[in-house]
């Protein structure tokens, strides 16, 4: 029964919780050979990290607990295994890397220290593990190994730590790579490059790949064959191409039919008076420009989308446009005032009708608040838009809005999901009754589903209350369906802008085609024409 | 690296200029100086001539200008009751001190660590209950109470120890034990708190995924990231061995500076205890600057 | 929709306090502790009143009567001082003094620490710079040379001992809470107060502070017993509290020249600091997991199991 290099049998793994005990993952299998590539898909909470942890033997236990099944590395079972022989497996055998390589590598020694360390818990002796550190260094594409080895991971980029975090896995070529999340904090053109550094290298030492995912794109371009996730169960599996044209089971078929881009794009807008006019916004931090001059107009009641990866500026025109940080120069006209020179008094004013909504609602909702209180507190801050006696019936009323109910009011922001918190995050907004309000990567930390829900949730709001929205958003798919005009921005500079359908059907711009190139499709075979072309070019 | 530690010595150097002054002004303003120099029973007369002859009649301003040049060239006058430069006196008991407060740390730190990383590594375990026992008692124990225990049983009773003085180096075994129960105590609770993080992190999942045994990823891999608020709790417990091995001192016979202080304030010896309360503040500041530059060279974070 | 719906099931969480109690029996120990330290307390409160004549009232026959003797009455069981007096009674009696002085210290400087940390925290650089530097010159102070030569100038009073031990104890709450607010004021939901046009003043009291406090109530808990520790070590050297008033410090003091002969004299209230500053130490670590959202559910995990 060694036929294939890593099987799991029915394994179940179960975690003691403060709610009891927990079945992170109940009665799965599947199967690895040797170099290929298998996707395990799923959205957070569907335990699909849980049975790779299990392999690596990284599950603390107590809480957690192995309650069933197998683990068959060439026929031999992991969790039977001496611990002096489970732990030889690690790195030699089978090697891992993580979603947030910054926080998976030691701060406080230099990378060259950690990738020779590799090599030297298995035996490798010293000199050796220099010389094949820097070679590793080299074949993953870090720009002058030699000085890199003594640099400290907090000196690279995303991209080059999760570079670094591959040569170290691969430094005794193991048989199998196991990818949690490998490239979700990265930038997209950065994804596009260590996927296929990924890729390169499977072919060039034949190893298997086990990647971890949530995304139907990633599945798309590398894996060979996936298994769906959810709630602990394995719940479809086959080639990726199976799966995606004739999905069996109704979580797959919705995870499919969420993924963004496929809907009507917006039709332009008549061109009326501009609520918003930012002309020429600049923002330097210290030596740093952060913003090198950037315009537009916003009309009411319309989206504009502001793309751009990390480094391009879009968070802090939302931080100066909210007055956050203090913009260097520029003008940007709110109802004919400038809101860059607004004192105290009016800007306390200009509060009422611009608002924001944040990346993380785990952080952005005080966790000592209620719901009431955190909907609430908009009434506190300005007293004249409500009376007291009327905030129980307008907090319910917003919730219900928002698709929550008056029930929720006493709860606290922790014992919601991370879609439900957006949603009371929208609700304190709505609150002020803004006609503008400015999304900063509202979507981005919620799984696909509850994405387009969220949007769906905006994209209303817009229509039944004239509200303006600008949405900033790292990847270009998710505005698709919902923005107005998109502005794509790079380096702290406007790139291009105009409407949506210009920009995905006809983009001007390099920067803008690269990006949409670089972006991954969920459809196979879309994206294998996709690769296709893109080798085509190189 | 430098830039970093030119930055905190030049904002230590501030404090002590603070200190000093603040000194100045708790010696002059708490009271008369004359009255406090001189024996309760010193007439009038007495007081109007020291006064003069110490300058206290001069301006405010003209003391403090004369004060901030007797401390910068070391002059804090004679002691009164030794007859030699108060700075030699307390410097020589300062030694003493020194030594106690380093012997008595190096011994803390070590086991601390070891005990602590211990439990933080089988957290629940028990090991780990154990030493949450130990170091919660030694945390809790008064020093002094322990001094006067230790005395009874070791000294009086088994006479294995000698109560008092420094003649050879039984002499030691008493007054270092004392001094370390508290601060062991304290530090191993620091330890496994700072450790049971470091351990969780995201990087010894790393370690432990590229098969790196358990000592190394204790010792190596989280001890080093885990040290920083061990430090900190380090530099804060030393502080109070210099200054706060007072008791035990007194009650050992040490001659530190606990003890000569408390002996210089009953023999109303005021220059010993001025320059006293300087050095062993002086000492408290080179150690918080030591400190800092441990926090450089084990955290490259910290460094740039 | 009708008004009904919306007060119905409003929330299944039970309140602050039933949580809290819920939480302190899921640890034994913690729970012990509370008990003592609540004992202690009213020890504190009505000792003096109840005991107090006992306490003070000398009697020759009996002066360092052994412990143990149950058949005198219950105030004897621990023995008697040089003059004595019946320990178990001073040492209730002494409670009221250690803890007022410790309480004192440990309020004052927790005010002040924590007001001076929040405006160090939330000001402009200088004015926190200036605070810093403040809390270093304190910090490297050596505190109790200072307190024994304050106290000796100024004469030991309950008040003075107070002030003094306060002063040194400032900068904790000081560092703490500014690291804590320069933490705190970057996050996410205090950038949300300010789009929504709150004020300095709110942010700070409303958003801030609730999430310091718990850090603050744990440190204070802790410095508690650092304080008993240091009032108690300051009356052994006779510079603290002086007689006719009594803490267990000065007890100590007392006892210390008949230790060979009579050990209780000491030990006694020697045991009773331990215990109050174990109590405290034990309360304080259930207070960091109780207080902190985060790791709540251990304990109610263990409360759950338990019961």
């Amino acid at each position: 029964m060694a036929d294939h290099l890593l099987e799991v049998r029915n394994l179940s793994v179960e975690f003691h919780t403060a709610v009891g005990v927990v079945k992170a993952v109940r009665d799965i299998s599947y199967y690895l050979d040797r170099g290929e590539t298998l996707a395990i898909l799923g959205e957070s909470g569907s335990g699909k990290s849980v049975s790779s942890s299990a392999i690596m033997n990284l599950i603390d236990m107590p809480p957690g607990r192995i309650s069933g099944g197998q683990i068959l590395l060439d026929g031999v079972d992991l969790l039977t295994m001496p611990a002096q022989a489970r732990r030889e497996v690690n790195g030699r055998r089978i090697a891992m890397i993580f979603q947030d390589p910054l926080s998976h590598l030691n701060p406080v020694y230099t990378v060259g220290w950690q990738i020779r360390e590799a090599l030297t818990a298995h035996g490798t002796n010293g000199a050796k593990a220099q010389a094949e550190a820097l070679r590793l260094m080299g074949r993953v594409g870090i720009p002058d190994p030699e000085r890199s080895l003594d640099k400290y991971p907090h000196e690279f980029s995303g991209g080059q730590r999760q570079r670094v975090m591959i040569a170290m896995a691969l430094a005794l070529r193991p048989d199998l790579l196991i990818a949690d999340e490998p490239t979700t904090a990265l930038d997209v053109t950065v994804q596009a490059e260590v996927l296929a550094l990924l890729e390169e290298l499977q072919q060039e030492t034949g190893m298997a790949i086990l990647i971890i995912t949530h995304d139907l794109g990633v599945v798309a371009e590398v894996a060979d064959r996936v298994v769906v996730m959810e709630k602990g169960q394995l719940v479809e599996s086959g080639t990726v191409r199976d799966v995606y044209r004739n999905p069996q089971h109704p979580y797959t078929r919705k995870l499919i039919a969420a993924a963004p881009g496929k809907g009507e794009m917006h039709a332009p807008l008549p061109r009326v008076e501009p609520v918003l006019q930012v002309r020429d916004a600049r923002k330097t931090y210290g030596a740093f420009d952060a913003l090198k001059g950037v315009s537009f107009d916003l009309m009411p009641g319309e989206t504009l989308a502001v793309v751009g990866e990390s480094g391009s500026g879009k968070s802090t025109l939302a931080r100066i446009l909210l007055r956050l940080d203090e913009p260097t120069s520029g003008s940007a006209l709110w109802k004919g005032r400038d809101l860059f020179q607004m004192g105290a008094a009016e800007l306390y004013k200009l509060r009422r009708d611009l608002q924001m909504v944040f990346q993380d609602p785990t952080q952005s909702l005080n966790p000592r608040m209620t719901v009431y209180q955190l909907v609430s507190e908009a009434w506190v801050i300005h007293p004249d838009i409500l009376p007291k006696a009327k905030w129980r019936a307008r907090v319910a009323e917003l919730l219900v809005q928002v698709g929550l109910g008056p029930e929720h009011m006493g709860r606290y922001p922790h014992q919601f999901s991370g879609g439900q918190r957006q949603r009371i995050a929208i609700a304190r907004a709505l609150a002020l009754e803004p006609k503008l309000i400015i999304c900063d990567e509202a979507v981005s930390a919620l799984d696909v589903s509850v994405q387009a829900q969220v949007i769906a949730l905006l994209d209303n709001l817009r229509k039944t209350m004239g509200i303006a929205f600008i949405f900033i958003a790292h990847d270009l798919p998710v505005v698709r369906d919902f923005a107005d005009h998109v502005m794509v921005m790079q380096n702290g500079k406007v790139v291009e802008l105009g409407t949506v359908r210009e920009v995905f059907e006809t983009p001007r711009e390099a920067y803008t085609q690269a990006l949409l190139a670089a972006g991954l499709n969920p459809d196979p075979d879309v994206q294998a024409a996709h690769r296709a072309a893109r080798l085509q070019r190189a | 690296m430098l830039s970093f530690i030119r930055k905190r010595a030049i904002a230590s150097l501030i404090s002590l200029v603070g200190l000093i002054v603040l000194v100045f002004f708790l010696s002059r303003l708490t009271g008369d100086p004359a009255a406090l120099f001189l024996p309760v029973e010193a007439s009038a007369e007495l007081k109007q001539q020291f006064r003069e002859l110490h300058g206290l009649n001069d301006p405010l301003m003209v003391q403090f200008a004369n004060y901030v040049g007797d401390v910068v060239t070391g002059d804090f006058g004679e002691s009164l009751r030794k007859a030699r430069p108060a700075l030699d006196v307390v410097l020589e008991a300062f030694v003493w001190t020194l030594w106690l407060a380093a012997i008595t740390m190096s011994l803390v730190t070590g086991a601390a660590i070891l005990v602590g990383s211990l439990a933080a590594f089988r957290a629940g375990g028990f090991f780990d209950r154990f030493s949450s026992i130990v170091s919660l008692i030694g945390a809790s124990v008064p020093d002094f109470w322990l001094a006067i225990v230790a005395i009874v049983v070791f000294s009086v009773n088994l006479a294995w120890l000698p109560t008092s003085g420094t003649g050879s180096i039984w002499h030691w075994i008493l007054p270092i034990c004392v001094l370390f129960v508290r601060p062991f105590g304290i530090i191993v609770q620091i330890v496994r708190g700072s450790m049971i993080g470091a351990l969780s992190s995201a990087y010894v999942k790393t370690a432990r995924a590229k098969g790196v045994k358990s000592g190394p990823i204790i010792f190596i891999h989280a001890l080093r990231n885990a040290m920083l608020p061990i430090i900190t709790v380090i530099g804060d417990q030393a502080a109070s061995l210099l200054n706060g091995a007072v008791i035990v001192e007194t009650i050992f016979g040490f001659p530190g500076v606990g003890k000569l202080m408390i002996d210089s304030i009953l023999q109303r010896d005021f220059n010993v205890v001025l320059a006293a309360i300087l050095v062993t503040a002086l000492a408290i500041f080179l150690m918080n600057l030591l400190i800092d530059m441990a926090y450089a060279l084990l955290d490259p974070r910290i460094r740039h | 929709m009708t008004l009904q719906t919306i007060d119905a099931p409003l929330s299944e969480e039970p309140s602050f306090i039933v949580r809290m109690g819920r939480m302190l029996c899921a640890d034994k120990f913690a729970l012990c502790a509370a008990i003592f330290l609540l004992i202690i307390l009213l020890l504190a409160i009505i000792g003096p009143h109840w005991l107090g004549d006992l306490a003070t009232k000398q009697n020759l026959r009996g002066r360092n009567a052994a412990p143990f003797d149950w058949e005198r009455g219950w105030v004897w069981w621990m023995g008697a001082d040089a003059l004595g007096r019946p320990l178990l009674a001073r040492i209730v009696v002494a409670t009221q003094n250690t803890l007022m002085v410790a309480a004192g210290a440990v309020a004052i400087s927790s005010i002040t620490g924590t007001l001076l940390g929040l405006i160090a925290g939330f000001s402009s650089p200088r004015v926190n710079q200036i605070i810093m530097r403040l809390a270093d010159v304190i910090m490297s102070f050596p505190s109790l040379l200072i307190a024994v030569i304050v106290l000796y100038v100024l004469g030991a009073s309950i008040l003075n001992l107070m002030l003094v031990l306060a002063i040194t104890r400032i900068p904790v709450y000081l560092r703490t809470t500014r690291a804590e607010v320069l933490e705190i004021r970057e996050r996410m939901f205090v950038q949300a107060a300010r789009v929504m046009g709150a004020s300095s003043k709110r942010i700070l009291f409303r958003h801030i502070l609730p999430v310091v406090l718990p850090t603050l109530t744990t440190l204070a808990t802790l410095d508690f017993a650092y304080v008993m520790l240091a009032e108690s070590a300051l009356s052994f050297l006779g510079i603290g509290i002086q007689p006719p008033e009594i803490t267990w410090g000065l007890m100590i003091a007392q006892g210390r020249q008949y230790l060979q002969n009579a050990w209780w004299l000491s030990f006694w209230p020697g045991l009773a600091i331990i215990l109050t500053t174990m109590s405290l130490n034990l309360l304080s670590n259930w207070m960091r997991i109780a207080l902190d959202p985060v790791q709540r559910w251990r304990l109610e995990m263990k409360g759950r199991k338990n019961g």
